[in-house]
């Protein structure tokens, strides 16, 4: 089991077109805990996780993954589940899951069955993803954690599209990845369904 | 390495299912050359004269065809945020997007140039210069517009504006390779010195296009 990372990030400030969308924010996250960011629309969750993924540069502030490998960047070391799936219509549930299983690269996790299997979709590995549910859309994304290991998860809205067993199974997942040592930040309207530490984005107070 | 034979793999199944990429490009390239002795007239000197410079024009008009959707496609279904957390730089990212571009769309336009050179009544000397320069002229061709490609990203919509930006820099490939051709056919003047800049650029091209690219989308980061 790697070492227990831990997650720090000091000042950070955000702008995005033009517009800062927060300014000053500051957290701390041990291996094994869950942050959870909460706050109105547009108070820049899902700005705060792209940042940390390495997608949006801060404008100010640092950000470091403690215990983590030095010659990466946090987003290296980090799974990012956006609103977008990153699914190919075109190719098949296990084609897509065997792309990212190459692509992403690092400590291999699960195989690629056993990750179906784990989010429910053995039975359509062969299915192209263009028929997949929303629901099932999410649950082959949410595969890909499973199948490469990285100690970070940024998880934004992951119960989206997402019946009550499926969020039951997601709850499961991370909090095996927690029991591990890993770190999840979620941004989150629904309480989750698990012990978290709140991180409160207040939204338009800076405009 | 195997991130980037998985990208390549990927990108030409995609290219060959969802049909378009490679036919389109091969279609267009078709009907320029196609219509271009019916607004010439039926000269067929003249037609072997010009016929390399049609060959390339229609070539590099088709290469032009599919270029804006090469990153764009990746950034509105969420696959490019994730290859910029993969431990793949993106440098070499956009060379193995490019190589796939190239082998789905350049590729099929050199297969496709000896069929419709017989349209053009040139001889199978010149049209082996111009399936040799194509050959090397067009990997020059993509790479240059990966640049565009990746500028697209940012600029969302951008498709028009690639074209825009692209052709003033593939203009010396046009030169020297239809140059090169154009010494195989009428003789006289080195076939060599046109081809050998024309691999120089192609080589460059193929260095400084990813890279070039990568900084594009990076700067786009938002």
């Amino acid at each position: 089991m790697p070492s227990p990372c831990r997650l720090v990030g000091e000042r950070l400030t955000c702008e995005r077109g033009g517009r800062e969308v927060f300014r000053d924010v500051s957290f701390s996250l041990d291996g094994g805990r869950t942050l959870a960011l909460v706050g109105p629309n547009g108070a820049g969750k899902s700005s705060l996780l792209r940042l940390i993924a390495g997608l949006v540069r801060p404008a100010a502030g640092t950000l470091t993954l403690e215990g983590g490998d030095g010659e990466l960047s946090v987003g290296e070391q980090a799974h990012y589940l956006g609103h977008l799936d990153a699914l190919k219509p075109a190719l098949t549930v296990a084609e897509n899951l065997d792309f990212w299983i190459a692509a992403l690269g690092g400590d291999s996790g699960l195989s690629r069955d056993d990750a179906l299997d784990r989010v429910a979709l053995g039975k359509l590995a062969e299915l192209p993803a263009q028929y997949l549910s929303a629901g099932q859309r999410r649950r082959l994304a949410l595969a890909r954690l499973l199948v490469v290991h990285r100690p970070l998860w940024l998880l934004d809205e992951p119960t989206t599209a997402l019946d009550v067993a499926s969020q039951g199974r997601l709850f499961e997942l991370i909090a095996a990845h927690l029991a591990a040592g890993g770190l999840v930040v979620a941004a989150t309207h629904q309480p989750l369904a698990l012990a978290y530490d709140e991180l409160r984005l207040a939204g338009d107070t800076v405009s | 390495m195997t991130a980037l034979i998985a990208l390549v793999v990927r990108d030409l199944r995609l290219a060959v299912r969802v049909g378009g990429g490679a036919f389109v490009g091969v279609l267009f390239f078709l009907a320029v050359v196609v219509v271009m002795p019916f607004a010439i007239g039926p000269d067929l000197n003249l037609l072997r004269r010009i016929g390399p410079a049609i060959l390339w024009i229609g070539a590099l008009l088709a290469s032009l065809l599919a270029l804006d959707r090469l990153f764009a496609q990746d950034q509105e279904d969420g696959t490019l945020d994730l290859l910029l957390t993969a431990r793949t730089p993106l440098e070499l990212v956009a060379a193995a997007k490019g190589l796939a571009h190239w082998i789905a769309t350049g590729l099929p336009l050199v297969l496709a140039a000896p069929v419709l050179s017989l349209l053009l009544n040139l001889e199978p000397l010149a049209i082996g210069a111009v399936v040799l320069t194509l050959l090397v002229g067009t990997p020059a061709l993509t790479f240059i517009g990966l640049v565009g490609a990746a500028l697209a990203v940012t600029l969302r919509r951008g498709g028009l504006l690639v074209a825009v930006l692209i052709l003033p820099l593939s203009i010396p490939i046009l030169i020297f390779g239809i140059s090169a051709s154009n010494a195989a056919v009428t003789g006289g003047l080195p076939f060599g010195a046109p081809f050998t800049i024309l691999c120089a650029l192609s080589l460059g091209s193929l260095v400084l296009g990813p890279i070039a690219a990568g900084a594009a989308i990076r700067a786009g980061l938002d």
